[in-house]
This record gives C-alpha cells, structure tokens and sequence, in this order.
C-alpha cells in the first residue's frame, strides 16, 4: 500500500471486533427507539428535535416559515437518468457525521479497499449469502447534480453487484445493493466543520442489512464517522404529509393517506385514513396563507382539520394516535425513518428536508 | 384527585376537599393532550394561576414519537404564568424524583412550609426559561 494513507488494516481479530461492535450498534440504534433514553434531554436538545419550526434567514423566508420548492443545484443540465436511481424505492434513512480526510479523487482506490474489506469478511465465515459463491464487485461514483447549493458537496454512489462464479464471463452484473450519501442544502453543518471533513449528513440504503452494515463498518472504520438510524417522528411526518399534500401534481395522483397506530391496546390495531388526493390538496390550500412558505401554525389546522373530520364519522380521536406513516403521490415515508421519492421534480424538497432531520441529529 | 378533563362534575362538589394545586399533564406522543389542557385551562380560576398551576409534559425520553412542538407548550405556560416540569414517567429515577418535586410544590401552594409562598414559583420561572 502506498505512502501517505492510513495503514492498511486487514481482518485482522482487532478489525473483526471493531466490525461486530460497529455492525451491532447500527443495529442498536433501531433498537433505541424501543427503549426511552437513559437521560432526560435538555430542553434546548428538546426544541432541536423539531427542526421545521426553526427559523430560516438564508434564501429570503420570513421568521417562521420555510421556502417549499427548491431547485437542484444545476437543474437546466441536470440529467434525468442521474437522479432516476433514486426513485420508486423504498430507501432506509442513516445520519452521517461528517468524514474525515475522504477525497473524491481517489473513488476507485475506495472501491477497490472496500471490495477487498467485504470478500475478507466473507472468508472469514460472516457470509452474508449462505451456499452461494458470489463475486461482490463495488462501484463509487460521484452524483455532481445530487446537491443543494454550491456549498454542498457532491452526493456519493455506492452500488454492490454480484456475479455468480458458475456464471460465464458475459453475463450481466446484478445489482444487489446500493448506498448513498447526499446533502441538499446541508450549509448549516458544513459552515461549521473544520477543514479535511466532508459533510455528507443524509446516508440512504436500499437492499440487504448485512450489506448495509459491512459497507457502513469499513466507513467507520476508514473515515472516522458515525452512522445512525434516523427515525422520524410524527410531528415531522405530519409536516412532510401537509408539505407534500399541496404540490401541485399534472396526472391523477394516488391518495394521500396516514396510517396511525392506535396505543395502549393489548392487539395492535392500525387506522388507514386515506384522502382523494384532489381534497387534501384543496384543503392545504385554503390552509396555507403564502404561497412558497409554511408555517408550524398551518400544518397544525391542516392535520386539525383531518382529525376533526375523521371524529365526526367515526368518533375517534386521531390526534391521541402515533402517526407512523405517510404516503402521497410524490413521496412516502415511515416513522422508522424508510421513504420512497415517486417523484422526480420533487427530489430535491424531499432530499432537502431529509437532510435537515440528519443534520438535527447529529448535533 | 385525578381527572380527565375540567370541569369536575358538579355532583361531587360539597364532597371534595379544598384544591391547593393543579397539575396539567400533557403527554408528549399525544396531541389530543395538548387540546384537552387548552381547553380544560378555561375552567380555573384565575387566582390558581399565582403559583398553584403546574404543566406536567410526559414522555419526553421518546424524542422519536414527539407529536408536539415543545415550543408551543412552552409558549402555553409562559401565557398562563405557570411553571412546566418535563419528566418520562417510564423511568423509574426520574419517576420518583418528579413525584417529590410535586410534592414539595404542593406542600408550598397548600401553606405548609412557613416563609415560601406559592407566588414565589412565578419569579422563578423566568431563569429556568434562559437556556
């Protein structure tokens, strides 16, 4: 290995150690949420967990409302075949912390460590597929269109594909698992990271777990970062569903629906309200005051109006349920921190407010 | 005393005891809570709200399943003059450490400890909002 990188770790028991640990607190950081936390949060800790309400004083918005519709960094020469990846999948959420000394010219060294990290792992009997010989070939591009601003760095790609051995040599690689890093509009945790870091808070995975925590424990270990869970709690979901209810939309759309998940039952039982796109819609738009901005106060009467209207049919309070998934005919996303972008235009919103939930829980 | 909501049923009223303090408990997880206290915060007294009114927020150690802006509860008790305590009932320590909090509270509002009156909790409140 060449001069002037980190030493070269190989499987060594240390490497597998620290890969058991970094794999179970991956996993432990879903489980979490399951269990209340040790300590009582501060207030100001409280507050920030809210991120929406903050004030924003960059791109022209007023006190408490927030621009709704921003553009892709270079949208005229953006390429649709770019983004196309990232739609109609459903994509697992992870906050980043920033990265340490990672440099965009040296992808293919990258790709090349990471591959030899996951075959290593493999050999040494952690198969992540059980009796089937697979060559697991890893790809990393640079995405330069996935960004917010120009302060953004540049969303990173991560694709693992197999090739089964039997196979002959022409055969198709097959897409097994991908990963990404982005940050849309994430100037708020870049200003204040010192030089040698790249902040690339919102990490996405689509495909197997294992996959997941092997590509996610040689990051850690190479880079010096942390990954997270991120969930979404039901204040953040009911201000993505009011958000994504009032884009306007040219086909007929699917419907607006929130499913919420009754508490306190010794059978689990969950409610599906679901709303004719075209109502929600118009509704919001009675709701919301300024075009291009939303506030706290109108996501409230927008959901207040929904859980009223729900009350009067059927006499149940919605606003005493946990509101764990939202789905409309741009995006979805569920409180254990899983969405689906259904729509292209709407990218860069969706990504924006993502990342804004990652930056929130980092800090 | 507990009670869902405000008013008391009127029924009881020769029956019950003198009411020292009230304590407005909003469940973090739940919104309904939150509009079940704004609209229950309509039937005291004003005299309650010289000290002897107290916003209890539960489940704050869920930061994932908060449905209310602490914002707003904040901004709810700053109206009402009134004190807000944050606990998480399932944790056992800070169970037992609000619970004497209250109490010592209570014995303030209902007279007990000489030189401490509950007008004080007003003047008090402002330095634990500075964070």
């Amino acid at each position: 290995m060449a001069a002037g990188r980190g030493p070269a770790r190989g499987p060594t028991g240390a490497a597998f150690e620290r890969r058991g640990r970094a794999a179970a607190a991956m996993a432990e950081e879903a489980l979490e949420d399951g269990r209340t936390a040790r300590t009582l949060p501060s207030l100001r800790q409280l507050s920030r967990a809210l991120p929406f309400a903050r004030s924003h004083g960059r791109l022209g918005v007023s006190a408490s409302g927030r621009l709704t519709v921003p553009a892709l960094c270079s949208q005229e020469s953006a390429d649709p075949q770019q983004t196309a990846f990232a739609l109609r999948k459903a994509w697992t959420l992870y906050s980043v912390t920033p990265l340490h000394r990672f440099r965009r010219s040296r992808l293919s060294d990258y790709a090349r460590l990471l591959s030899a990290f996951i075959a290593a792992e493999k050999q040494k009997g952690l198969a992540v597929e059980v009796g089937v010989e697979l060559d697991i070939k890893v790809a990393l591009s640079s995405l330069a269109e996935l960004r917010g601003s120009e302060l953004d760095q540049a969303a990173l790609l991560v694709q693992l594909s197999s090739r089964s051995r039997a196979s002959s040599k022409n055969s198709e690689d097959k897409l097994v698992w991908s990963g990404w890093f982005c940050s849309m509009f994430g100037d708020e945790l870049s200003e204040n990271v010192p030089e040698n870091f790249t902040c690339l808070p919102l990490f996405l995975t689509h495909g197997a777990e294992s996959y997941t925590s092997l590509v996610g424990s040689w990051f850690q270990k190479t880079f010096d970062c942390c990954f997270r869970r991120l969930a979404i709690s039901p204040l953040n979901l009911s201000w993505m569903v009011a958000m994504w209810a009032g884009y306007k939309l040219e086909r007929a759309a699917s419907a607006v629906e929130l499913v919420f998940s009754m508490p306190c039952l010794s059978q689990p039982l969950d409610i599906s309200y679901a709303i004719h796109p075209e109502d929600a819609k118009a509704l919001w738009d009675t709701v919301q005051k300024t075009p291009g901005e939303i506030t706290q106060g109108e996501v409230d009467v927008f959901m207040d109006c929904l859980y009223a209207h729900f009350h009067r049919h059927f006499k149940i309070h919605l606003s005493a349920a946990k509101l764990v998934k939202v789905s409309t005919g741009i995006a979805s996303a569920h409180c254990d921190g899983i969405v689906k972008i259904l729509h292209s235009q709407y990218l860069p919103g969706v990504l924006m407010l993502l990342t804004e939930l990652a930056i929130s829980q980092i800090q | 005393h507990l009670a869902t909501s405000l008013p008391l049923p009127s029924e009881r009223d020769h029956l019950r005891p003198r009411i020292d303090m009230v304590v407005f408990m909003i469940d973090i997880k739940s919104k309904y809570s939150l509009k079940n206290v704004e609209t229950s915060l309509a039937y005291v007294d004003a005299s309650f709200f010289l000290g002897k009114v107290c916003f209890l927020v539960t489940g704050v150690g869920r930061v994932n399943a908060c449905s209310i802006e602490t914002n707003a509860v904040c901004k709810l008790a700053e109206a009402y003059c009134s004190p807000v305590l944050f606990c998480e009932l399932e944790l056992e320590g800070i169970r037992a450490a609000t619970a004497q909090r209250l109490l010592r509270m209570l014995q303030i509002c209902a007279g007990h400890i000489p030189g401490v009156s509950a007008l004080s909790f007003v003047s008090l409140m402002r330095n634990s909002n500075v964070d």
